[in-house]
């Protein structure tokens, strides 16, 4: 088993180094090339959302990433946020997302949420097991 | 890629060609030059995306905004795009029902409804 750990400062310039980097280790752990770009789309907003929460929270610590090829390409990202902020997960439908009075906010994290359950077919969003936050587990098959 | 912007006319339509990653981080650029158009007084606004490689739910919120202003002014607002995994992205989030889609920028012309493409 090879596990990556990535962890950065809360900002939005690092969410693409975090794609980049997890896109290559899916690569190296055999997800097909064909879901690469899910890959991609899905760590780029779980760490989107990671670092949303630690800037409206004022929280100056890193967020993690870790990937690891245990059977299948697993990817948890770890932010240090109150729970029940993070669990806070809700899809919109056409009407909402259209609805005037909702706020950029809730409309990226509603769409944010959509990409992540459309994309990742096993896919958790739960507290961590120690301390405070969330982690989002996403998991897609290797073809070894 | 970095985010790439430039604009040109099209009659009464104002075009937008967007290139490269839209962004957590490059959203904001993209959501100033909408702002800048639209307080410029353009009313017809096209946004191209046929060379946009990445978009995620941040640039999506950029493009939502910038319809719902347009709107609220008068004015019409479409997307151009014709990239199957880009229009994965708006079938998944529904967007597809909020967003006029196009193929072409002939297209989304033809198809304004406020009639400034007839």
């Amino acid at each position: 088993m090879a596990t990556v750990r990535l962890s950065f400062s809360p900002a939005p310039v690092h969410v693409r180094t975090a794609r980049l980097v997890g896109v290559a280790v899916a690569r190296r752990a055999g997800v097909r090339e064909g879901l690469l770009d899910e890959v991609r789309l899905a760590i780029g907003e779980a760490c989107t959302r990671a670092v949303a929460l630690h800037r409206q929270y004022r929280l100056p610590d890193p967020v993690l990433v870790e990937m690891s090829d245990s059977g299948a390409y697993q990817v948890r990202v770890v932010d240090r946020a109150p729970i029940e902020a993070g669990l806070g997960l809700a899809a919109l439908n056409a009407d909402e997302l259209a609805n005037e009075s909702l706020t950029d906010e809730a409309l990226t994290t509603g769409v944010g949420f959509a990409l992540l359950a459309g994309f990742v077919e096993d896919l958790q969003v739960r507290p961590v097991a120690e301390g405070v936050g969330t982690e989002v587990r996403m998991v897609w098959p290797v073809g070894r | 890629m970095e985010l790439s912007l430039a604009t040109r006319a099209v009659g009464e339509h104002t075009v937008l060609e967007v290139g490269g990653e839209v962004d957590v981080y490059t959203a904001p650029r993209l959501r100033e030059r909408l702002l800048e158009l639209i307080d410029g007084g353009a009313r017809q606004v096209i946004v191209d995306l046929g060379r946009v490689d990445f978009l995620d739910s941040t640039g999506l919120g950029v493009l939502v905004g910038a319809l719902k202003r347009l709107r609220s002014a008068g004015g019409s607002f479409a997307l151009v795009c014709d990239k199957e995994p880009l229009l994965k992205i708006f079938r998944i989030t529904a967007l597809d029902q909020v967003f006029p889609l196009h193929p072409t920028v002939e297209a989304a012309i033809t198809a304004d409804p406020t009639g400034a493409g007839a």
